[in-house]
């Protein structure tokens, strides 16, 4: 390969970064929309992960899985905003405490 | 004809099987015809019994089959007849059959028609074993047999609570006196080897001097569990509360057969008594107190079937009083002259109570002379009988305790004088009922008549009253014979007077008001008497205080067991648990998540060796 080429551990960094910017969003945002946003950065920061690993080793593998997680996220979010639109319809709220009818 | 002896009391035990097995599904008109008409067989077959049985005099003895067989031990289910046995027989199935004509019209519009036939026809059959039994074992079965029949039949009308209460105060009460009885059996049969009556009265003859501790103890066991079926002193408390049973039963189980059971196994051992003199001191005094105390309390009630019960408590008390002095064949009499008309007493006090609306406060009735003939005679009839006004049964077999009482050495004429008192109170009180409510002023109108089906045995019953006393019993054979001396005419004079001097006090109270007692009555002391005998001396009282009050006390500590507290702590330990680990499921997605995640870290460290 030309040029520069970035280190496997800088992209990993990147990943991790993304995945715990995610993971934070996830547990503090209350906000049923920003909660999927924080998904969709954690899934991505795993397909990045996936990409370096694949140009790493130069295998075709991490290439194909991305492809998967695009595929799982699209489905996700076809899941995830019925979700929000239903419990946006029902508590008239996109506040994920609204919605704690399961308590013990 | 002797060998259908055991057919007496299968007739009324096939009746009421079939009554229970068919759930009163029968047509009530078959009902009536089976209830009654089986106990009717049986007591043509007494009569037919009974007439082979007095031409040869001798014993029969019936072996049917062996009940059971443990080493030595061996009773039979077998019956012996004498004459005894033969009274008893008769007067179990003759007024039980006109009780049952009788119930058959009283409780025509009840729901469980069937299952009070089948209640009464076990009643009759339990009887019949009772006093059929040649060994004691089969005694007792039919004693607790008769014993559940009428723990049934007071609580009949079991939609009532106060009616279940009674059923088992009843039950209660008798089992303290079976208990005492079964143990004189044990004691019976480790001593002496053996239960059958009449080897065992051999045996304990032969083996036992008289005044003997032993005779003595087993005899006092035996009277305890008399005392507590015919209800004596002390355990005479269930009887009067027994009249929440429908009027016909009151009559049959509370009045002729089951309470005057207690005298029955008395008569029926009494060569035990004759060796412990000390106990048959006890029964003498029983029964004197016992009928002094219910007649007090008799002349202070206005429940119509309360007043019978005190009076039929005092007139057992009367029979006990002629076991006690030996007078058996008195006893044995009285029993059957009392079971004719207090029968009779309740039948007509059942036809009132049927025929004004189901009132039973006597100061509610009044001038039901004229308006219902047919009552009063038989009610002026019974009374006359139980106050033992001359010539009715009543006053032969109370005369005959009395004296045998008066010739008893020593205590014989306190207990004579004692019985005069019974006598002239008995007086008093039946009079009394017969004046308050069937002269004076109509208070109550009836709203019907009595039919020929309760007229019939009234007048059967009202005939057997008067006559029931002119004829010999054939006890001659079964007891040993009384002294013939008479004592003087004074004394014959006096117990004869008695009983007209009550009704000529019950009059002048009661009807024509000259002696007027309302200022004695209504004095501070007076009211506290009146009080205190309406209540029956309080000992329903005493012994809420001395046996239950400190029964349910101990029940409610014992209640909190040290063996539960295991089990109790397991229990509580998972509710904790279960407490906290549901409090973790707030429904936040967020706390989830983060659970998740700070679970997934821990997870890692173990994996990853940073944590050891």
């Amino acid at each position: 390969m030309d040029g520069v080429s970035i280190p496997l551990d800088h992209v990993l960094l990147l990943s991790a970064l993304l995945f715990i910017c995610g993971l934070l969003g996830l547990m503090m945002r209350r906000n049923i929309i920003f909660i999927l946003v924080s998904l969709e950065v954690m899934l991505n920061s795993s397909a990045v992960a996936f990409v370096a690993a694949g140009a790493r080793w130069g295998q075709a593998d991490g290439q194909i899985v991305f492809m998967l997680i695009l595929a799982v996220a699209a489905a996700e979010v076809a899941v995830g905003l019925g979700l929000v639109l239903q419990i946006q319809r029902r508590f008239k709220s996109l506040d994920m405490d609204d919605a704690n009818r399961m308590r013990g | 004809m002797l060998k259908l002896l055991p057919l007496i009391p299968l007739f009324p035990l096939v009746s009421s099987i079939l009554l229970m097995v068919t759930l009163g599904k029968m047509p009530r008109r078959v009902v009536a015809i089976l209830g009654a008409g089986s106990v009717g067989l049986a007591a043509v077959v007494t009569v037919l019994v009974g007439l082979t049985f007095m031409a040869s005099g001798q014993p029969h003895h019936q072996v049917l089959w062996t009940w059971m067989r443990v080493g030595d031990f061996s009773p039979d289910i077998a019956f012996y007849l004498d004459g005894l046995t033969l009274v008893m027989m008769s007067v179990i199935t003759g007024v039980g059959f006109l009780i049952h004509l009788f119930s058959t019209e009283f409780m025509e519009d009840d729901v469980s028609f069937s299952r009070y036939f089948a209640y009464l026809n076990m009643f009759v059959f339990a009887m019949l074993i009772l006093v059929m039994a040649d060994n004691l074992l089969l005694l007792y079965l039919g004693w607790e047999g008769v014993g559940a029949c009428s723990y049934l039949l007071i609580g009949f009308w079991y939609q009532d609570p106060a009616n279940g209460a009674a059923a088992r105060k009843a039950f209660v009460v008798t089992r303290i006196g079976d208990a005492a009885m079964a143990m004189g059996l044990f004691l019976l049969l480790t001593e002496l080897g053996t239960l059958d009556i009449q080897p065992l009265t051999e045996v304990a003859k032969s083996k036992w001097q008289v005044g003997d501790t032993l005779p003595l103890i087993a005899c006092l066991l035996l009277l305890g569990g008399a005392v507590g079926k015919s209800a004596q002193l002390p355990l005479h408390t269930w009887l009067p509360d027994a009249m929440a049973g429908p009027t016909p039963v009151s009559a049959l189980i509370h009045a002729a057969t089951m309470v005057t059971a207690g005298v029955y196994l008395i008569a029926r051992t009494h060569e035990l008594f004759l060796l412990a003199p000390i106990a048959m001191l006890v029964v003498a005094f029983v029964g004197l107190i016992t009928s002094l105390m219910a007649a007090f309390t008799a002349l202070n009630q206005h429940d119509i079937k309360r007043i019978l019960a005190y009076s039929t408590i005092s007139q057992i008390g009367y029979m006990f009083l002629a076991l006690g002095v030996g007078a058996w064949a008195a006893g044995i009499f009285h029993l059957v002259t009392h079971a004719f008309f207090k029968a009779l007493l309740f039948l007509a006090a059942g036809a009132v109570i049927h025929c004004l609306h189901h009132e039973h406060n006597i100061f509610n009735m009044g001038g039901l002379r004229t308006r219902l003939p047919v009552v009063f005679w038989s009610f002026l009839i019974g009374s006359a009988a139980l106050a033992a006004l001359p010539l009715t049964s009543g006053f032969f077999s109370k005369d005959m305790i009395l004296l045998q009482a008066y010739k008893l050495p020593g205590a014989g004429p306190w207990l004579w004088v004692g019985g005069l008192l019974g006598a002239l109170l008995t007086a008093i009180y039946s009079f009394r009922l017969v004046f308050v409510v069937f002269f004076g002023e109509a208070k109550m109108e009836p709203d019907k008549l009595p039919g020929i089906r309760m007229a019939l045995p009234l007048s059967v019953l009202c005939a057997l009253s008067i006559v029931g006393g002119w004829f010999a019993l054939p006890l001659s054979s079964v007891f040993p014979a009384t002294g013939d001396h008479h004592p003087s005419h004074l004394v014959e004079g006096i117990s004869i007077a008695i009983p007209l001097i009550g009704l000529a006090i019950a009059y002048l109270i009661f009807l024509g008001g000259q002696l007027n007692v309302e200022g004695l009555v209504n004095s501070s002391g007076g009211q506290r008497l009146k009080k205190f005998w309406f209540s029956g001396w309080a000992i329903d009282w005493l012994y809420d205080q001395l046996w239950v009050r400190p029964y349910k006390f101990l029940a409610l500590i014992l209640k909190r067991e040290c063996v539960d507290d295991i089990y109790n702590t397991i229990v509580s330990f998972s509710q904790f648990l279960f407490m906290a680990l549901s409090h973790t499921q707030t429904g936040r997605l967020r706390w989830y998540a983060t659970s998740m995640v700070f679970g997934l870290i821990l997870v890692i460290a173990l994996l990853q060796g940073v944590i050891r």
